[in-house]
């Protein structure tokens, strides 16, 4: 059964003011919001009972235009407040969005140690391997030898790979998907919301305007048509031998695990402490 | 034998209807070009190719009944300018 866009767009888009959105024509953005919009209504969660927490730069805006409880917080810094809100209130679901500069170098040890001590919350990050809107500049996941305004003779430094050190720095749930596959990329957050624990969904975007133009990729269709060739499922990966595999993005679950979440784990030590107490 | 011969026309009418031709589901894809900006992905990826650029860019269909309804289009306007819906026979005038 389709979800009915129209009842989506009325139900949670701030629609009456803030539209049409700021971000270029062709952003993946766009359609990452509507991905996270479709797996809430699937979800059927009530929008007072969902907080979206949101850093600085060009995924930092999603929260304006999204009818949520939303917080626009400081660069690098959506895990955190994001973590705050979870520890007051544990029963919210809470989602922060961020971008791959905002992840993984402003807020890099957030990112790592918020995985690490598996708190109950999700992490959407879109990697579109530039800063975008600061004027291109290269940020972590820019890869080798690709042209940016501080990389005008090609990145000398390696890049990221936000999935992958997810997965090491303990996440419960990691998974990857890029903006073309929109569909398995609704699929991604529904689980990842559903998940009781650190749950990682890096989407692969595209920015055409910085990143795209200066690297001669073209524009928005030009580059989801390269995610299409690029990307190979995660069971087909595992048939392919590394060779094969050079210059290609794995998309689907890379990790669903069980481990114990930091919130529960905490009320359990209160109670220690107040029977201990209580014993005293 | 009045029974016998009207379990042999219900039969009958059935295997009619079974292999009377499927009459094509058509869908009608609205755009909301006041938040539109032209990026170009609904007509490049149209597997039925029946979107086209209007003199400003912005997307118009050029033949709805061709329309498979797989709502590509929908789900990947970054600006939620595109709406796919059934058809339906009896619409009410601004129900797009």
């Amino acid at each position: 059964m389709p979800i009915p866009a129209q009842a989506l767009r009325h139900k949670y888009l701030r629609h009456n003011k803030k539209f049409p959105h700021v971000w270029c024509p062709g952003c993946g953005n766009g359609i990452v919001m509507g991905a996270l919009l479709r797996a809430i209504y699937r979800l059927d969660i009530d929008q007072d009972d969902i907080v979206l927490a949101s850093g600085i730069g060009c995924s930092g805006r999603m929260p304006t235009y999204l009818d949520f409880n939303t917080l626009h917080t400081t660069h690098g810094r959506a895990l955190t407040f994001a973590t705050g809100v979870k520890l007051a209130r544990p029963e919210l679901n809470v989602v922060a969005i961020m971008g791959d500069g905002d992840a993984t170098a402003i807020g890099g040890n957030h990112f790592i140690h918020a995985a690490r001590r598996n708190l109950n919350l999700t992490a959407i990050i879109i990697n579109n391997s530039i800063y975008g809107m600061t004027g291109g500049q290269y940020s972590p996941t820019t890869p080798f030898g690709s042209k940016s305004t501080t990389s005008v003779y090609g990145h000398i430094e390696h890049a990221f790979s936000i999935a992958e050190l997810a997965v090491t720095a303990g996440a419960s749930f990691v998974s990857r998907a890029t903006v073309y596959h929109a569909d398995l990329l609704d699929r991604l957050i529904e689980q990842a919301i559903e998940k009781r624990g650190f749950a990682v969904v890096e989407v692969i975007s595209n920015c055409h305007v910085q990143y795209g133009r200066r690297n001669k990729l073209g524009g928005a269709v030009d580059m989801l048509k390269r995610f299409k060739e690029q990307s190979v499922t995660v069971s087909r990966a595992a048939k392919m031998s590394p060779e094969e595999l050079e210059g290609k993005t794995t998309i689907g679950v890379l990790v669903d695990r069980d481990l114990p979440i930091s919130t529960e784990e905490y009320k359990k030590v209160r109670q220690k402490a107040s029977t201990l107490k209580e014993k005293l | 034998m009045a029974e016998k011969s009207s379990e042999k026309k219900s039969s009958c009418a059935q295997k009619n209807r079974k292999t009377a031709p499927k009459k094509k589901k058509k869908y009608d894809v609205s755009f909301y070009h006041d938040w539109c900006k032209a990026c170009g992905i609904c007509m490049a990826f149209c597997p039925q190719k029946i979107i086209e650029a209007d003199k400003n860019g912005k997307p118009v269909i050029s033949e709805k009944d061709k329309c498979v309804g797989c709502r590509f289009c929908e789900i990947h306007c970054p600006d939620f300018a595109i709406t796919v819906s059934d058809r339906k026979l009896h619409r009410r005038r601004n129900d797009v």
